[in-house]
């Protein structure tokens, strides 16, 4: 099993992620793969397209990881890739999000 | 003028179009359309390999001499699967190959059909890019774009799984479009060269660390040239063999676990350590942290996220290594550097590389140097994984760049013998020698048929050990001498399986002179295979601990 490792338990900060990507089967994958085999737990994604463009807009919401500059580098090159901005955990996006997410 | 073509065609035009004469593979249910297309093809030719496995290292072969894109073939399920670790392997060791499989009608993806598996999600981590195709027209693009982005920037394999319905799925076609090549590499920034020049010019012991992208790029003589303007004591990576001619009075040879004592050492004195197309490897650096603990770093790489990855540089460089080095030549001195030279021969002739019983052709090292002393730098070298692949990384005279093909990144035993078939079939008037071991040669053994078939000039010299020598010799050194699952009890007569395989075979156990034997063996058209004991109590000397720093070397 993967288990959130003690490199992101001690994280104090959390990291907000922007990545403009094309919209087709599989890119997410491609994304999210680069975390997961890292055993890098990914704690938000929000996902959706960007107006008639073809692209769609990724968010992932991530703790503060040492392994975090590589890892977009590493995402930016991926084909698919556009764009990828990174953001500070006071970014809004997350926000407004939270009464989805309350515990039935 | 319009015709109508079904997919299958369409892959076979689109790979003609790219100037592909060869592609390997193994046929079965979901890619049948697209070999019914190929036997129709007048211009490209079809190895048949005898695993799937086989025909991604024969593939791999082809691209390794070439640089150019190579073409490999299979089935869906099992025939995809068995292809992964050849594709990444091209992926750890950036070769470009375009990697074409069957899948299941679209119809059927997702209901676990017969031979259905997952090819797309299965090679994500292990390509550069990968497509799914969803229809004929999509080919258009597709297969174009696989090339440039396999031979683009830093190659790599690149993997278009097609349904079986999309092969046969036949469209009006009005218009072809143009074969994807490599993007021209974006320029390098000429102020960061200038630095770099600078820097090298101010440094009192710099050295220049080569690395595969050097291969990749075509830049040996350029890296040769920088070295001899500036007097550069130059190490290579495994990946780099070749780039510079061993025997070249400024090469100091591999660097790293098994790089001779002096090399390593130099590298702990150094004050600027020039990195080009090299990526910092576990097996190349040692204890990261106390790899060139004094030195500055300049770091040129096409790939961006390799600058910084390990170490982090003084000046990163983003840029094909040739053009960087177009741009930083003018600008280094003439420099002679006597004291740092002088230096490193110190070093040289204190703690030199040793090549013991290399006059004697029963010993590992000598076969090496036997078998070397039998060809001149057009042979191509191949190996394997193991005490065999660190014994010629470390004796045989490399001096040519794309000469030597091993697995470095991934390590995989069995690459040598498929490889060697692809390096023999892309360049027949090469001959090419493969150095394998016992264990390795049985990984992908059923390839010396498709070597019979094609009758190709591959000399094959099994150094067998009758153990896993390099478990062997980590068992001994690291694990208390237990030795465990690394003797093999029972042993195949390799003489019987190659001559079964029907390839020659010579036992150079048997031979009354067998520096005589060889040369005979060697210079005969058409495959061999040599079989040679050596001891299996010997060990790759010398050799950085796992987790060591590379100044901690033991042996030798």
């Amino acid at each position: 099993m993967n288990a959130i490792n003690r490199q992101e338990e001690q994280a104090i900060a959390r990291s907000i992620i922007e990545i403009d990507v094309n919209n087709h089967p599989g890119v997410m994958s491609h994304v999210v793969g680069l975390f997961s085999r890292r055993t890098y737990n990914v704690e938000g994604i929000l996902c959706l397209p960007v107006g008639q463009s073809g692209l769609s807009r990724i968010w992932l919401l991530v703790n503060e990881d040492q392994r975090l500059p590589q890892m977009i580098k590493q995402v930016e090159k991926l084909e698919d890739v556009i764009t990828i901005r990174r953001h500070n955990a006071d970014h809004t996006v997350f926000r407004d999000l939270g009464h989805f997410f309350q515990s039935s | 003028m319009s015709e109508t073509l079904t997919g299958a065609q369409m892959t076979v035009r689109l790979l003609e179009r790219q100037g592909i004469r060869i592609v390997t593979g193994y046929p079965g249910g979901a890619i049948l359309p697209i070999y019914d297309a190929l036997g129709q093809s007048t211009v490209i030719r079809h190895v048949l390999a005898r695993h799937e496995q086989g025909a991604g290292f024969i593939a791999q072969g082809m691209a390794r001499v070439s640089g150019l894109p190579a073409v490999c073939l299979a089935s869906s399920g099992p025939g995809a699967t068995n292809l992964l670790t050849a594709i990444a392997d091209a992926k750890l060791d950036s070769i470009p190959l375009v990697a074409i499989t069957g899948q299941v009608p679209r119809a059927m993806i997702g209901t676990d059909a017969f031979q259905e598996v997952d090819t797309y999600g299965l090679t994500i981590p292990i390509t550069k890019h990968n497509f799914l195709v969803t229809s004929a027209e999509e080919l258009l693009e597709v297969i174009p774009r696989a090339f440039q982005i396999a031979a683009s920037g830093r190659p790599g394999p690149v993997l278009i799984d097609i349904p079986k319905d999309v092969q046969t799925q036949a469209i009006e076609i009005s218009h072809w479009p143009e074969p994807g090549g490599a993007l021209p590499a974006p320029a390098t920034i000429t102020e960061l060269t200038e630095q770099a020049a600078a820097l090298i010019n101010s440094a009192a012991r710099p050295l220049l660390y080569l690395g595969g992208g050097v291969i990749h790029s075509g830049a040996s003589a350029a890296a040769v040239e920088l070295a001899e303007k500036s007097s550069l004591p130059t190490v290579m990576t495994l990946m780099a063999l070749g780039a510079m001619p061993v025997d070249h009075p400024l090469s100091m040879g591999m660097l790293g676990m098994h790089g001779a004592r002096y090399t390593n050492l130099a590298l702990d004195e150094c004050d600027l350590l020039i990195a080009i197309g090299a990526r910092f490897d576990d097996r190349a650096t040692g204890k990261v942290a106390q790899f060139c603990p004094n030195a500055k770093i300049i770091h040129i790489d096409i790939d961006p996220a390799e600058l910084d990855k390990i170490k982090t540089a003084f000046i990163g460089i983003q840029s094909d290594v040739q053009d960087a080095l177009n741009k930083l030549l003018p600008a280094v001195k003439q420099n002679s550097r006597k004291n740092w030279v002088d230096r490193i021969q110190t070093l040289k002739n204190q703690f030199p590389m040793q090549l013991p019983d290399a006059d004697n052709p029963r010993s590992h090292f000598g076969l090496i140097r036997t078998v070397a002393a039998c060809l001149d730098d057009s042979a191509i070298i191949t190996t394997d994984v193991g005490q065999h692949q660190m014994w010629v990384a470390q004796a045989y005279p490399l001096r040519r760049p794309r000469q030597w093909l091993t697995s470095g990144g991934l390590g995989t035993m069995g690459f040598g013998v498929p490889a060697a078939i692809g390096a023999a079939i892309a360049e027949p008037e090469r001959t090419v020698v493969c150095f394998t071991g016992d264990g390795s040669i049985l990984m992908n053994i059923q390839e010396l048929v498709t070597a019979a078939e094609e009758n190709v000039n591959v000399k094959i010299i099994l150094m067998n050990n009758a153990s896993l020598g390099l478990v062997h010799q980590q068992q001994t050194l690291f694990y208390g001498e237990r030795l465990f699952a690394s003797q093999f009890k029972a042993m195949p007569d390799f003489i019987k399986i190659a001559q079964g395989c029907g390839i020659q075979a010579i036992d150079l156990d048997q031979a009354s002179n067998p520096c005589a034997t060889l040369m005979e063996a060697i210079s005969r058209q058409g495959p061999c295979l040599i079989h040679a004991s050596i001891d299996a109590t010997q060990k790759v000397y010398p050799m950085v601990p796992p987790g060591a720093a590379n100044r901690d070397m033991i042996g030798a």
